[in-house]
């Protein structure tokens, strides 16, 4: 049993533990809508597009997540943009987008004086947690959370059939806009945890391996949930056993669940899919 | 219902000089068209005549550039607040791996009449109840959406339709790949929806069909050619102007 409280006697673990289970709910509820949305590149381009408003918002003196939450939704409007106003394929000028934000990241991080660690950034810094960063992960956290239950219906049918809901009077444009404002969101305070590189592990990972064990969505939603939590917990413990990067271990954790259910979901896991195929 | 549906002499549709583009390139110019309640009407053209737009006009999915469309006497955006159209999509636009049961597909047809958190009231199950069993699909209410076949995804986005109670109904190419049992259904259904005073407009490329059961018909190649009785309509100097000269075999 050693092993399991050991490491709660050290404030930083429990803050660490607290704060990845409370990041990975959030991302893991998203990464619902991610993955039935097919916007998984979207989150990779928000998550990486984020960077130069950290630092930014470090050199202003402003919260981090305030610049990054203007330069994730930037990144938004200048894919959506660029799309509508040239002949380029969404894909490709995702791509382009988010490469050129992430790159004025790196250049400003060299260039701008401050305390910014590069490698926190991009990898993540959740043993080392702030006061205030913890204050605004719990903030964007409840907002998302709020926002995703409140309208967990609209965008369920906006991202299942958007034709009707437009026929039925309801704002598919402001859905479109408040789910890319709440990708952001979670990408910031995503950040905290497994940094910028590994962010979209979370927004996809648990979706996916929720997908492949459910027919009913919110069962989904539950399923991701839980292996998104379990996998930061799991994640974090392996990191202080093992003395490894936190990122990697969460990351790893959540890709190990998705194994498992890829190779044993009741229906879709591919043991089984030749049996049910069965007559 | 609606109040639309007690109103005779206000047009279902009704569509003005309508001009639809899409960044420069025009899909739909000067069309008119006026459709009256309890109808069942036709669309024929081509593949990328209009049909498509001009139902994503009637959708608000696209802003005419130019023109004006009435629903009921209502501009699009009030007469979809009015849950008046309901849009009957083709199964294979519809991703069918969708974690969902034909039962929340059905209820999604009632969002519009909910509050926001879109809690399902006991009227709204009653309504998902009726409409299933119009449709004949009840016994598989708590299936996935992919579990069923063609036909029965057809008939459960008609159940959608009817939950929704719309007076307008949207239909996209609801023959194509479907078993003789929906089709016959379907047909059965369509009668009774213009008894009940709704207008269906249909999108189709099969002739056959629309001769078998539209009161009228509307033909487009990038403006709306010729609609009326289907009698009258269906000439085949019309037909050869729809098709470019090349008239598929009815």
């Amino acid at each position: 049993m050693s092993w399991l409280l050991e490491p709660l006697s050290h404030a930083f673990m429990v803050k660490a533990l607290l704060v990845s289970a409370l990041v990975g709910g959030v991302c893991g509820l998203l990464s619902c809508y991610m993955t039935l949305k097919g916007w998984a590149l979207m989150g990779d381009a928000v998550s990486h597009a984020v960077m130069p408003g950290v630092v930014v918002a470090y050199a202003l003196g402003l919260p981090f997540s305030l610049g990054a939450f203007v330069f994730g939704v930037g990144s938004v409007a200048a894919i959506g943009f660029v799309k509508q106003k040239s002949r380029i394929k969404e894909d490709t000028v995702i791509g382009l987008v988010f490469t050129g934000f992430f790159a004025l990241g790196l250049v400003l991080v060299s260039k701008v004086r401050s305390n910014i660690d590069l490698t926190h950034i991009l990898f993540g810094n959740v043993l080392g947690i702030s006061g205030s960063d913890i204050q605004q992960t719990l903030l964007i956290s409840s907002l998302v959370v709020a926002l995703l239950l409140v309208f967990r219906r609209d965008l369920l049918l906006f991202c299942f059939d958007p034709t009707h809901a437009r026929s039925i009077g309801i704002n598919t444009g402001l859905l479109h806009y408040m789910l890319l404002s709440v990708l952001s969101l979670t990408a910031v305070a995503g950040l905290q945890t497994v940094g910028v590189i590994l962010v979209v592990a979370m927004l996809v990972t648990p979706g996916a391996t929720a997908y492949l064990l459910t027919d009913r969505f919110d069962r989904m939603t539950l399923l991701a949930v839980a292996s998104s939590v379990l996998s930061s917990l799991i994640g974090v413990y392996v990191s202080y056993w093992s003395d490894s990067s936190t990122a990697g271990c969460i990351v790893l954790a959540q890709t190990a669940l998705f194994l498992l259910a890829f190779l044993l979901a009741p229906r879709y896991g591919i043991l089984n899919a030749h049996r049910s195929q069965a007559p | 219902m609606t109040h639309g549906l007690t109103a005779p002499t206000i047009q279902r549709i009704e569509v003005e000089k309508l001009c639809v583009d899409y960044n420069g390139t025009v899909a739909l110019y000067d069309a008119d068209l006026s459709l009256p309640p309890g109808c069942i009407c036709g669309l024929v053209g081509m593949n990328g005549a209009g049909k498509s737009t001009l139902f994503k006009a009637l959708t608000g999915f696209v802003r005419p550039s130019h023109g004006r469309i009435r629903i009921n006497g209502l501009p699009v955006l009030a007469a979809q607040k009015d849950q008046a159209v309901a849009y009957v999509p083709q199964s294979e636009g519809i991703d069918c791996n969708f974690p969902i049961s034909v039962w929340d597909v059905v209820m999604m047809g009632r969002y519009g009449s909910m509050n926001i958190f879109r809690w399902p009231r006991q009227s709204d199950r009653v309504a998902v109840r009726d409409a299933l069993k119009r449709v004949d699909l009840l016994e598989l209410a708590s299936r996935p959406i992919g579990a069923l076949s063609g036909g029965q995804r057809k008939r459960a986005f008609l159940a959608r339709a009817i939950a929704q109670r719309a007076s307008v109904l949207l239909l996209d190419e609801p023959f194509n790949g479907v078993d003789v049992r929906t089709e016959q259904l379907m047909a059965q259904l369509f009668l009774q929806f213009r008894q009940e005073g709704r207008t269906i407009l249909i999108s189709t490329h099969d002739l056959s069909h629309i001769r078998d059961f539209c009161d009228l018909v509307v033909l487009i190649n990038r403006t709306v050619l010729a609609y009326g009785d289907t009698s009258e309509v269906f000439t085949p100097e019309n037909l050869a102007r729809t098709f470019g000269g090349m008239v598929p075999k009815p």
